[in-house]
């Protein structure tokens, strides 16, 4: 029977339930964020201050993914944003079939802004596409300035970094002028956000980058 | 880390795609697997070969071309590969680059035999 040449995507059917969830977020004007990084480096932390500046001026919504637990869901919770919790059991990364399902439980009429809280690793879900309009790459001050270089595919991309932890700056070895260096050197194009979730530094700067984002 | 889930993403995609079935063998599955494609091409094959163990993939041996990670230089319009992920262009040294190639990965070719 021979060669039959097929040309496919490995990852196409990801990708075109990424395609179908973009539209449903376009539908309703939901500006949407997938915030990736290593396990620890902030992310819930940087989450939580957002939802505090933001939840008086727009309605948000939040989708929390983890390898165990429902830790991240409760700690939303007490906001009062509707959030759901995707457990992967083992699995290292969201895919869109399970942001697809977590949906189901979220009604997006009014949700001006959706925050996808991915699996806390640097490097798989880094090629998983989940029809956010930007995937924001949270790297703290304790991880080195190095890890760009390290592991460029998440810097590959990712459109947005906030470089997190800034406060601890005095007694970690990471130098940030190198840490931003580094990171453009991987993608030129990469917006950078420095916060301290401690300290509150760099929230408002963040949180208005947000607001200019939020679709009418 | 994920290479299980893409070595079964793989088998779905070839039934999907050719007629396959428990009188047709897969002999041969070409991949393009793109250096900053997130996945680690010895553990693929792993994979694969840990999953096909079902008729028609029990006796298929898996191919892997490595694409290089390429950059197009938008200033001196030349082309750069690189193994690092880094945007410099070699020859002007500039950063105004273009991924062209090394962060996809594909299934090329299926070869079948009945």
């Amino acid at each position: 029977m021979g060669i039959i040449t097929i040309e496919r995507k490995v990852l196409e059917k990801n990708d075109e339930l990424a395609t179908q969830i973009r539209n449903k977020f376009k539908d309703n004007n939901t500006f949407v964020i997938n915030i990736v990084s290593s396990p620890g480096s902030g992310k819930t932390s940087i989450l939580e201050r957002t939802i505090e500046v933001l939840k008086s001026k727009i309605k948000l919504a939040v989708i929390e993914g983890d390898v165990q637990t429902d830790f991240d869901a409760k700690r939303v919770e007490k906001y009062n944003v509707p959030v759901v919790q995707i457990v992967t059991n083992g699995g290292c990364h969201l895919d869109a079939k399970l942001v697809k399902d977590a949906l189901e439980n979220i009604d997006l009429k009014g949700i001006k802004f959706l925050v996808i809280e991915n699996v806390g690793n640097l490097v798989c879900p880094a090629g998983y596409d989940l029809g956010e309009d930007y995937k924001v790459v949270v790297l703290s001050t304790t991880e080195g300035d190095d890890k760009p270089l390290k592991y460029p595919k998440m810097f590959i991309n990712s459109s947005i970094l906030i470089i997190n932890k800034i406060d601890l700056l005095p007694y970690v070895n990471c130098n940030v002028k190198e840490l931003r260096e580094n990171a453009l050197k991987i993608n030129p194009n990469l917006k950078i956000f420095e916060t301290s979730c401690t300290t509150g530094e760099g929230i408002k700067e963040w949180c208005s980058w947000i607001l200019e984002n939020i679709k009418d | 880390m994920h290479e299980l889930s893409v070595a079964q993403n793989i088998i779905d995609i070839v039934k999907d795609n050719v007629p396959v079935n428990n009188y047709t063998n897969v002999k041969k599955v070409l991949l393009e697997v793109g250096e900053f494609s997130g996945i680690v091409a010895d553990s693929l094959l792993f994979c694969f070969d840990a999953i096909k163990l079902e008729t028609p993939f029990k006796n298929a041996e898996m191919e892997i071309r490595n694409i290089p990670f390429k950059l197009f230089c938008n200033s001196c319009k030349s082309e750069t590969t690189n193994t690092f992920g880094i945007r410099l262009c070699d020859k002007c040294k500039g950063y105004d680059t273009n991924i062209i190639s090394g962060t996809d990965m594909k299934i090329i070719e299926v070869e079948l035999d009945s």
